[in-house]
């Protein structure tokens, strides 16, 4: 029984230990990541509180069952007491008053606090400055600037090869992305999310906000981010097979460099424009399909095309592929190739890519797919035969 | 708390079949009790191989072992076999044992359904299982990989045939609970022997009466959502189809509103033993009866209006946001009134620490964790960096693991010297008890800081600043698995021989069932003890 005794102690002086340890460093194990906006701060500090709280009301009462423990055993001869509750006055009081302090804890010291972060936090309409529109699918995000007219995918930048440890991990593994989100520092973006397939859902730590993007619906929240720097995160809805790979990386930037921002990404949007307009080569079509293959297509259909058996169909040999996408009078095979890629297949993981791809995109990474992973069809696609397919 | 004061005449002269056609047809609830458990301990096995690789994947940064879709089905099936599969079959095989013995009844009032009841749920189990063995030789995407609560609706309807054979597995679950908790209303309400009023019944019993209403009411809705999300996939409805209308949000209502109640059907059985366990090493009588049933009652009306503290980043509106966040904190007063019980029932006691006392105390130092990293969720805006995160992760496993599986281990060592007639290894009960708790929270320490550091759930790898953490709690999680073969030898070595255990067995033990010689035998009290 005595050693019992002992092990006992041993587990009391480690609990509190690895709770009180984080406690004496600068950015603390109990912090979350560093904030950068009101919110954020704002959690913050009510985490690091309530935290606090809780480990106060554990120390007690673990400090009255140890105490308990060691002071009431048999073999210290004690006579075991009869009662079965509150007698005394006293304590009753002493019943009671644990039971006054958890509600004023709950519903006073951090109800009240708690109730005006929730109305600040849904407040994203007073003095919004700009909107930021955010479309998740399977598993990418399409960043929106309605004002602006720019719009872009934003995919998971690490290889397969670092993924699968053929490859050193680089300091952002998984946190990367090929086009990151922009913001302006010191202004109170709106961000409307919404979803093309399943449930995802938005997070950046250190902008302390996380909602989820629902097909169907228009859900929204804001950031104004204080310090410009780049932040990262991810998806935090179980999304299907990719949900690991879905990253968020928001690049906040001040007012003027994002101005710069703005105008060069419109220019590369009449780029597009132009591109869409002039004849292509096929080796053009080719090199600019590869590329967009292994962006937007490699994540579900893999490298070399095969895709996953019973959850993505290969490429290699598929008869929609190898089969034609335009009918005599010019217009899309429904089912061929074409649509498939323009209009996704409704209720699977293939998506209508005309929303988010622009004409030259969508023509250059048909004709790459119909001329690679064995797959000879020796044709392709115009970005005007797209542009007038929409 | 009930005391007998004679012990009841046995009917020796009707003897089981022998052989395999005893546990087949039996309707007795002695073997019934015993078939439950030893289903529940057979699952918690599967469930815990099954996270063991999930851990495994999770040891080093890259994927090493798994293909990403492989993970969520093992992650999926873990949670849905820990749960339906493991502690809902124990505590089911607990009640069938010991509510007839506790209340001085002969038997369950629905022998029959009893046995219907329990034989839905190997069948149940396969049910779920065989998608997933059904992928190594080629057919179909696996099994469910959409969480254990399938709650994103899109995800759902365009998964594989795993979320079919989900559905139908749920169907059958809730068959086999429901019929299970009419069986307990129905005994507990019509056969207690004459002397024991309501307020005198055992907490257990009490738990569990409450436990049974939960489940008549809650269950039907889970099977109702599963029902629609099978129409929905099959047979062209759109409940939840947002491309035709449908709203992805209702499921997760309809499922939460099961989903929360759930967690209270998990726990409730591990809240009314704790106190005859406490009560029996203490040597003192059970603390605050009556609170405790109240606060049992408040409970189980709590846990059905605060489901959508499970949805506060889906966009509620406002009102419903500080609704349930309001209502959600309010279950911290009930909580903590049985936490003061359970402190009042040890104080001033005069205590041993035998294995079943050290789970109890466990799984009050634990179950406290859990609960009081509770009370932090429910703030809205704070949820925001919690929800979906390593820190749910963590704190859940320490109310179903460190409440739920401790309170279950607590129950397994105080009645297995009553069920076998073997005291079991007592040094080894203990070495099983600290290794538990060490490992235990080795696992899940780690996943509270990763989570607060940003580790979303359900992935299968993670950048490397997470590294540290997630290599420590899966040694843990290995150690902890590998700490529960103890557990398997100690019952085996207890059921094979072992030294005789008396009919009081502790010896503070109080309650019906320890006037019984242990083991009991295969009938009792077939006429009512006198109970004063």
């Amino acid at each position: 029984m005595r050693k019992t005794g002992k092990q006992l102690t041993l587990l009391s002086g480690i609990v509190p230990f690895l709770f009180a340890s984080g406690l004496a460093h600068a950015k603390s194990i109990w912090d979350f990541q560093e904030p950068v906006t009101p919110i954020a701060h704002d959690s913050m500090t009510v985490s690091v509180d309530f935290q606090r709280i809780i480990m106060v009301i554990y120390a007690v009462v673990f400090a009255i069952f140890i105490y308990s423990i060691f002071r009431h055993r048999k073999n210290s001869g004690v006579q075991p007491a009869a009662f079965t509750g509150p007698r005394t006055k006293w304590q009753w009081a002493l019943a009671i008053s644990p039971f006054l302090i958890l509600i004023y804890i709950d519903y006073v010291l951090m109800g009240i606090p708690a109730f005006h972060s929730i109305v600040n936090m849904e407040d994203t309409r007073t003095a919004a400055e700009m909107v930021v529109k955010v479309t998740a699918s399977q598993w990418k995000w399409q960043y929106e600037y309605p004002e602006e007219d720019i719009r872009f995918v934003s995919t998971i930048a690490t290889t397969q090869e670092q993924i699968h440890n053929k490859k050193t991990k680089g300091e952002h593994y998984l946190q990367e992305v090929d086009n990151p989100l922009i913001l302006p520092t010191n202004k109170k973006v709106r961000i409307l999310l919404t979803s093309t397939d399943v449930i995802h859902s938005w997070w950046v730590p250190a902008f302390g906000v996380k909602r989820d993007a629902v097909p169907g619906y228009l859900r929204e929240m804001w950031v104004n981010i204080d310090k410009p720097g780049t932040y990262r995160g991810q998806c935090a809805q179980l999304c299907g097979d990719g949900h690991s790979f879905m990253p968020i990386v928001v690049e906040a930037i001040a007012e003027p460099q994002f101005r710069e921002w703005v105008a060069k990404k419109k220019a590369e949007g009449s780029l597009a424009e132009t591109a869409a307009g002039k004849v292509w080569s096929r080796n053009e079509l080719m090199v600019k399909g590869e590329e967009i293959y292994k962006r937007v297509c490699i994540a579900c259909h893999q490298a070399d095309g095969k895709g996953i058996p019973g959850a993505f169909p290969a490429l290699a040999g598929s008869k929609i592929v190898n089969g034609p996408f335009l009918d005599n009078d010019d217009r899309l095979i429904k089912d061929g190739h074409l649509d498939r890629v323009m209009n996704g297949k409704p209720g699977s993981a293939m998506q209508a890519f005309k929303n988010i791809l622009s004409d030259a995109e969508i023509a250059a990474v048909v004709t790459y797919e119909r001329n690679s992973f064995g797959n000879r069809m020796d044709d392709m696609v115009q970005p005007s035969q797209v542009k007038a397919l929409r | 708390m009930a005391t007998a004061t004679t012990t009841a005449v046995h009917d020796q002269h009707e003897h089981p079949p022998a052989g395999i056609m005893r546990w087949l047809t039996t309707t007795n609830h002695k073997d019934l009790g015993i078939l439950y458990m030893s289903f529940g301990a057979i699952m918690f096995f599967i469930g815990g191989a099954f996270i063991v690789a999930v851990r495994a994947e999770l040891l080093l940064p890259g994927l090493q072992l798994l293909s990403p879709g492989m993970y969520n089905q093992l992650f999926t099936l873990h949670a849905l076999i820990m749960v339906f599969g493991a502690i809902m079959p124990f505590a089911t095989g607990l009640n069938n044992y010991l509510i007839p013995l506790m209340i001085g009844a002969p038997d369950m009032a629905l022998p029959r359904v009893n046995n219907w009841g329990f034989w839905i749920l190997p069948f149940a189990a396969t049910l779920l299982l065989t998608p997933f063995l059904l992928q190594f030789s080629g057919v179909g995407s696996g099994a469910t990989g959409a969480g254990w609560i399938m709650h994103n609706a899109s995800l759902d309807l365009q998964s594989g045939i795993g979320i079919d054979f989900a559905i139908f597995t749920i169907h059958l679950l809730g068959l086999s609970s429901i019929t299970g908790a009419i069986n307990v209303v129905v005994t507990v309400l019509n056969m207690r022997a004459p002397g024991i009023s309501l307020m005198k019944m055992p907490l257990f019993v009490w738990a569990w009466l409450i436990t049974a209403f939960m489940l008549i009411l809650a269950m039907p809705v889970f099977s109702a959502a599963a029902t629609m999300l099978l129409t929905d996939r099959h047979f062209g409805t759109h409940f939840f189809d947002a491309a035709n209308g449908g709203d992805p949000i209702l499921l997760q209502h309809l499922i939460w509103f099961f989903g929360h109640p759930e967690v209270y059907i998990v726990l409730l059985p591990a809240w009314g033993l704790i106190p005859h366990i406490l009560a029996t090493f203490s040597r003192k009588p059970v603390y605050g009866y009556r609170a405790q049933v109240y606060a049992l009652w408040t409970i189980c009306f709590l846990s059905f209006i605060v489901w959508s503290h499970h949805m506060l980043t889906s966009g509620l509106p406002l009102a419903a946001e500080v609704y349930f966040m309001y209502s959600t904190m309010a279950v911290s007063i009930p909580t903590s009134v049985l936490v003061f019980c359970w402190l009042g029932a040890i104080w001033r006691g005069a205590m041993t620490f035998e294995t079943p006392m050290l789970f109890a105390l466990g799984f009050v130092a634990h179950f406290g964790m859990g609960a009081l990293t509770g009370l932090i969720l429910p703030a809205v805006a704070v949820n925001a960096q919690y929800h979906n995160s390593y820190v749910i992760v963590s704190h859940f496993h320490y109310t179903f693991f460190g409440g739920g599986i401790f309170g279950m281990m607590a129950a397994a060592y105080y009645w297995l010297p009553k069920f076998t007639g073997h005291m079991f290894d007592e040094k080894l009960g203990r070495l099983h008890f600290w290794l538990t708790t060490i490992f235990f929270n080795m696992t899940f320490i780690p996943q509270w800081f990763a989570g607060l550091d940003g580790m979303p759930r359900h992935v299968a790898d993670y950048p490397l600043k997470l590294s540290a953490a997630n290599l420590v709690s899966s040694a843990g999680a290995f150690l902890l698995g590998l700490a529960q073969l103890l557990l398997v030898y100690i019952v085996v070595k207890c059921v094979r021989g072992g030294p005789k255990a008396t009919g009081q067995v502790w010896e503070g033990a109080q309650g019906l069932e320890f006037t019984l010689p242990s083991p009991p035998p295969y009938h009792t009290f077939e006429t009512p003890p006198e109970v004063k």
